[in-house]
């Protein structure tokens, strides 16, 4: 048995999503700048679209909802863009960013402290979440930019954007957030938000990969990233991915529709599961799950080194995730336990399930069992377990 | 980069296939009670190595014949990745039979090697290189246990890069031998740097005493002193005897090494114009260009700064006049 339990990373694309993007590949394959048929048949899908991509987020038809490749675009653009308005102008010296956003928007916001842009690493609390007050503490007359993520991808955590997103209003700074693990998951509305940038990405409600958007309020417009023949209004130039717009519209207008499906039946059995998990000794979960989006557990599993764990789980068909030690390149423990600065000894030990509307209550049954062997088999290995503090020993 | 930098596969592809069964069935697993050590007639050594927030620990069991020194039997237990169990199983694998002083003759690179399935492909990825350094590291803390010694005593030489065992006193003589300015150089002639990548700057996932770009910026250091040394004992014309154009030459050098950098990421430059004698002055006419021509500070704290590294470097009676 297989079982995809990674849907923060990537998910399934929709099989009506993939049908509705089929036709722009062999047959509708114009470009729709061009004169002639081949252009104008593609031109009803993409508006009906991109009305399904402004209705799923709730943006205003004044308003811009750009596409892009993908929100690492969408997010390299907008903190490239206020450099180059704000900053380098001398009109602005400041940016706010959560420690945990995005890579996309840390190093982003790395290389732009590297040209001399003062940036602020809001730190997160205890549960992994970000106090919306404390923004306030840092905003200065000086702030150009607040970007903090609506969710998390570890955790699962979820930000109080609305607030912070009031904070910036009343300071008059520019508020932008990264919704790709929100879509789907939990209402967004770029109104009730109070944002000027929002980004998602198709690929992460069963969408096709390469095709993501950038929401940019009126009165907001950023500088182009991409200079060119002028699609988009200009904003961002390259020829339509016309089947991956219709795909998106299609994948947004479905991910709306399941959202009660995935706040209520994901959500049920994800805490089930969840709950399953912590039956097992020495297993911690962080963020209160009240907290966090319906479809993501991230747990540690004390005296276990993530990737070992994912190796077991890998063996018996299990995708997981973490963001610890070994299983990434550049060999850093997971970004989010280490700010939560809890037991230095768990920062190693976390791994991520994150659920779609496409998962089974008999995978997550199959998948309980995988981590009770993996478990016992690796606790037995450990050279740590048998000294935790509370002296259990390792057997389970 | 090339293409097989661009999509990076995962590093799980990259294990022998050695390495993948241990991973799931380590032979050697486990501990050795004060008791069977007993029965065996030798003695216990229990060494720990690492530590489960940095992200590996791993514990060795040794049973060692003391009228022999021996290690009867070896057995380990490990709180890390697949790779690091497969590391510290192959290590406790060589030590057995060997005697204590052989075992710590062990290195990573024999634990690596002993995992290829052939002999010409690495066992691990390079950034799991790391993974074998500690298998070696807690043979020699089992030793040091055993003979009641400091563990360091084991180590004659200061080792920066442990993946690739390069020593601190190797790295300085290839370093001046072949005038290296780059830690890819290093890389190209030592392989240190290659793997886990710890020893190049601050940062890894090791904290080092030395790293490589400390070596590259004490080389440097060395050789500017070297060069000042030349100057300063009339190796070369001293900077008021030079002709015009080897003075242009002198000055550009000096602007190269020391300043056009700063300007340049201001988004600025600058040019000399001409070099005129003016009484005891030697006069440097610049144009800045750029970000520079216009900056507020390039007449005042740019100026000065320019023309104190020309006044230091080469003569305490130029000015610098931007025109």
């Amino acid at each position: 048995m297989r079982v995809y339990l990674d849907n923060n990373a990537t998910t399934i694309v929709d099989p009506h999503v993939f049908e509705e993007m089929e036709p722009f590949f062999v047959q509708k394959y114009g470009n729709p700048n061009s004169l002639h048929s081949f252009a104008s048949e593609t031109h009803q899908p993409l508006k009906t679209a991109m009305e399904k991509i402004y209705a799923g987020i709730h943006a205003p038809r004044e308003d811009s909802v750009v596409i892009t490749s993908c929100a690492t675009e969408s997010n390299n653009w907008v903190l490239k863009s206020i450099y180059f308005q704000y900053i380098l102008t001398g009109r602005k010296n400041h940016i706010i960013v959560s420690e945990v956003e995005h890579p996309s928007v840390i190093a982003t916001a790395k290389f732009i402290e590297s040209q001399g842009c003062r940036v602020t690493y809001l730190p997160i609390n205890h549960e992994g979440l970000i106090d919306a007050q404390s923004v306030r503490d840092y905003i200065t007359d000086k702030t150009a930019l607040v970007s903090i993520m609506t969710a998390n991808n570890e955790t699962g955590g979820i930000f109080p954007v609305q607030e912070i997103g009031e904070i910036c209003k009343e300071h008059n700074v520019l508020f932008h957030t990264d919704a790709v693990q929100a879509i789907g998951k939990i209402p967004v509305d770029v109104q009730s938000f109070n944002v000027d940038y929002l980004t998602f990405s198709a690929h992460k409600f069963h969408g096709p990969k390469g095709v993501g958007g950038l929401y940019i309020k009126k009165g907001r417009e950023l500088l182009p990233l991409l200079h060119g023949g002028s699609q988009m209004g200009g904003l961002r130039s390259g020829t339509l991915n016309v089947a991956g717009i219709v795909g998106m519209g299609k994948a947004m207008e479905q991910a709306v529709d399941a959202l009660d499906y995935e706040m209520t039946d994901i959500k049920e059995m994800r805490d089930a599961f969840e709950d399953e998990l912590l039956k097992i000794k020495d297993t911690f979960v962080v963020t209160p799950r009240e907290k966090r989006t319906p479809n993501t557990t991230l747990i540690s599993f004390r005296g276990i080194e993530g990737e070992a764990m994912l190796w077991d789980l890998n063996c018996a068909g299990v995708a997981a995730s973490t963001g610890s030690a070994c299983a990434s390149e550049d060999l850093e423990s997971n970004p989010v336990m280490e700010a939560i600065g809890a037991d230095a000894d768990l920062a190693h030990t976390a791994i991520r399930f994150s659920l779609s509307r496409y998962t089974t209550q008999e995978e997550l049954d199959y998948t309980l069992e995988v981590v009770k062997k993996a478990v016992k088999r690796l606790r037995e290995i450990s050279s740590s377990y048998a000294y935790a503090p509370d002296g259990h020993d390792s057997k389970l | 980069m090339g293409m097989d930098s661009l999509i990076g596969g995962t590093i799980w592809d990259e294990y022998s296939q050695k390495v993948q069964n241990l991973m799931n069935n380590p032979k050697n697993m486990g501990e050795i009670t004060e008791e069977e050590a007993e029965a065996m007639g030798a003695k216990l050594i229990v060494a720990d190595f690492g530590a489960e927030s940095c992200g590996d620990a791993v514990r060795l069991y040794w049973a060692v014949d003391p009228k022999t020194d021996i290690i009867l039997e070896s057995k380990f237990k490990s709180f890390g990745c697949g790779t690091a169990i497969a590391s510290s199983d192959t290590m406790a694998e060589l030590c057995k039979g060997k005697t204590v002083d052989e075992a710590v003759k062990i290195t990573n690179i024999d634990v690596e090697h002993a995992m290829r399935d052939n002999p010409d492909t690495p066992a691990v990825p390079p950034q799991k290189m790391h993974c074998s350094v500690m298998a070696y590291d807690v043979i020699k803390k089992a030793a040091a246990q055993y003979k009641g010694v400091d563990m360091e005593s084991f180590e004659k030489e200061v080792i920066v890069c442990e993946c690739a065992r390069v020593s601190l006193s190797t790295l300085r003589e290839v370093i001046r031998l072949n005038d290296l300015t780059t830690v890819e150089q290093i890389t190209d002639y030592t392989k240190a740097g290659a793997f886990c990548k710890s020893c190049i700057r601050p940062g890894g996932h090791e904290e080092k005493d030395i790293y490589l770009v400390d070596l590259l910026e004490e080389y440097k250091k060395e050789k500017m002193a070297k060069n000042a040394d030349n100057m300063a004992t009339g190796g070369a014309v001293s900077f008021a005897d030079m002709t015009v154009v080897q003075k242009l030459k002198a000055v550009d050098r000096v602007i190269d090494n020391n300043i056009r950098q700063m300007l340049i990421m201001d988004g600025g430059d600058m040019e000399i114009l001409d070099i005129k004698e003016n009484g005891s002055h030697i006069d440097i006419y610049i144009r800045y260009l750029g970000a520079c021509s216009g900056c507020a500070s390039s007449s005042t704290g740019t100026l000065f700064a320019i023309e104190g590294i020309l006044r230091e470097k080469l003569d305490e009676n130029i000015r610098v006049i931007p025109v």
